[in-house]
């Protein structure tokens, strides 16, 4: 399953514009894998997914993750409105939480990274914040460079590795 | 746990008197670099070849040799030839050397010595150094040990020949702590291990499980503080080598990493995120209220003690991107040092107190490089798509880092001496990462 995802990506990876440096949108983007980082996400069922689960989460909205600049945080329009997307349903669920992990590329050394990833979370988490949703609902986790997604060593592969990914907590 | 046992030294005890102290010839090197010995260090003698659950001692007498050599050849100072090619040696010539023989190969300086089975469950290696021109003996030490630490005496060997001909404190009898990494790159297994300062006696210390990152011994080996992610974020702990146990150096909903022992041994210094905002902390090692030592918008972390322990470089993006910076171990009087254009990062300030290495980043390379603590007298010391995270010989005049490659990733685990020359990787069972030296052993 992880695999597939993986060659997934790398496929779509290789069809992004090449040596593209700007941020890569999400609609570049195919579905975000379920269940990263051990969440067990619901299983779809022929009716759809279960209404609240990470299923549905992922079902519901613009796109999990944004993207950012080299070693910037800044959370832009295009971000907002994939935010946006997250908080009207964390607004149908109250009862949920999230987690948002904060990635970097590989082209920075791993302390800083660490606080990097810190940084991004931490921009995205702000930003559902000010849309209303409560901030004891969202924590946060930095991966710095351990979890890259793309696994090539080109600027497209790194611009999809800078990102802020929320997951929900089940 | 190896734990050394019954090491002595009896130093002029061994074959008769010791002799009047020598004069060195050649000339030892300096930060540039140019000339260095040419030592002769043919295989051990034995008085008997016997067996020992080491190996037989004849055979033990060759790898030795080839310790002595290997250790020899990291640094800028010799230029060892042997054991390879060379003859073994007669117990009678480790006290009376065949100099003219040894001359006539154009060597220097000569290594003479031989393992004994002490019939006692020890061994002794007996240690001599020569000036083959002067006909004159430099060292003589013997080192008796338990069959499992006969590498340690070999290490002690060469860091008493390094230490007579350079003047430099020895380094070779020490450990390395470091990430040792496996698996696909977008999911990489990273364990905690441990190995001497050459890459033998490995040891896997955690087992995969939840990423380990960026490890330091404490200066006296007991324990090891490193961040671990076992509950889902970055924590620093610090590992009981003997129990196998840890503990969180302190208890926050915040992530901490970036750890650094003070160099007493007494105090933690870690970055914690708070709120997105990275910045340095203290924390006593036994527990206790952290002390916030910078207090800016920006990332402070990277964070190194002086050997003195009373100042401590770090990196900071406060000026727009990552520099180095130093200050007073109380936080006060912060000042950038790196002016040279690009990024810096991984500062780490050697134990001799006179340099920081650190990670330069720039040009398309990230490159391991040096300067004083003034910021003055920069040189790059590699040149590679990605060389990051240097840490310092414990007499300052080596380095170890690593080198990620382009693309796939892999990481492996490289030395320089610190005038640049004797790059080499250093051999581990699987990828390795984030080294981290400890100090001369006793």
């Amino acid at each position: 399953m992880k695999k597939n995802t993986t060659a997934l990506l790398l496929a779509v990876s290789l069809m992004a514009v090449a040596g593209c440096a700007k941020k890569q949108k999400p609609e570049d983007l195919p579905p975000p894998p379920v269940g990263a980082e051990g969440n067990t996400g619901a299983v779809a069922t022929p009716a759809g997914p279960t209404p609240g689960s990470q299923a549905d989460f992922v079902a519901s909205i613009t796109a999990d993750r944004i993207y950012f600049d080299t070693d910037k945080s800044d959370v832009d329009a295009e971000d907002q409105a994939t935010l946006a997307s997250q908080a009207a349903w964390l607004k149908k669920y109250p009862g949920t939480r999230v987690t948002i992990e904060g990635h970097a590329d590989e082209r920075g050394t791993r302390d800083y990274n660490i606080a990097l990833g810190a940084r991004r979370a931490n921009a995205a988490k702000n930003a559902l914040a000010a849309m209303g949703i409560d901030a004891a609902r969202i924590s946060t986790v930095s991966y710095g460079k351990e979890r890259p997604e793309a696994l090539g060593s080109t600027e497209a592969d790194w611009a999809r590795n800078r990102r802020a990914v929320t997951v929900t907590v089940q | 746990m190896r734990l050394i046992h019954g090491l002595t030294l009896f130093a002029a005890a061994l074959l008769g008197a010791a002799p009047a102290t020598a004069q060195i010839t050649g000339t030892v090197t300096d930060d540039t670099g140019s000339q260095s010995f040419t030592v002769a260090i043919p295989p051990l003698a034995t008085p008997a070849d016997v067996a020992t659950s080491a190996g037989q001692t004849g055979e033990l007498g060759r790898k030795v040799a080839e310790i002595i050599s290997n250790d020899l050849n990291a640094t800028d100072v010799f230029t060892p030839k042997g054991p390879a090619g060379l003859r073994g040696i007669a117990m009678p010539e480790v006290t009376a050397p065949a100099f003219g023989e040894w001359e006539g190969i154009g060597a220097e300086n000569l290594v003479h010595g031989f393992v004994r089975d002490n019939g006692d469950g020890t061994l002794t290696v007996g240690c001599y150094l020569y000036d083959v021109s002067l006909k004159s003996e430099m060292v003589r030490q013997g080192y008796v040990v338990g069959p499992r630490d006969w590498r340690r005496a070999a290490h002690k060997c060469a860091d008493a020949i390094y230490s007579r001909l350079s003047g430099e404190n020895p380094f070779f009898d020490s450990r390395i702590a470091y990430i040792a990494e496996t698996g696909p790159k977008g999911n990489r297994v990273k364990r905690l291990a441990i190995m001497d300062s050459d890459g033998a006696n490995h040891r896997f210390i955690t087992n995969g499980q939840a990423i380990a990152l960026t490890p330091r011994f404490s200066p006296d080996y007991k324990s090891i503080v490193y961040v671990s992610y076992i509950e889902r974020r970055a924590r620093v702990y610090i590992y009981d080598i003997a129990s196998g146990r840890q503990r969180l150096v302190t208890e926050s909903p915040n992530q901490t990493f970036s750890p650094r022992w003070s160099p007493d041994g007494k105090t933690i210094l870690y970055s914690m995120s708070v709120g997105g905002n990275t910045d340095l902390y203290t924390v006593p090692v036994t527990g206790g209220t952290p002390v916030r030592l910078t207090n800016t918008p920006a990332i402070e972390t990277g964070g190194s003690y002086s050997p003195d322990g009373s100042r401590i470089v770090f990196e900071s993006d406060r000026s727009g991107s990552q520099q180095i910076y130093v200050m007073n171990a109380d936080g006060s009087g912060q000042q950038r040092i790196s002016f040279g254009g690009g990024t810096y990062a991984t500062p780490e300030w050697s134990p001799r107190g006179n340099l920081i290495a650190f990670t330069r980043i720039g040009g398309g390379a990230f490159r391991i490089g040096v300067m004083s603590p003034s910021g003055n007298g920069e040189k790059l010391l590699t040149n590679s798509w990605q060389d990051e995270a240097p840490t310092w010989s414990p007499n300052g005049r080596v380095i170890q880092f690593f080198r990620t490659v382009q693309g796939s990733g892999k990481t492996s685990v490289m030395q320089v001496d610190v005038t640049g020359a004797k790059e080499r990787k250093i051999d581990t069972p699987v990828d390795g990462s984030d080294p981290a030296w400890g100090p001369i052993l006793p």
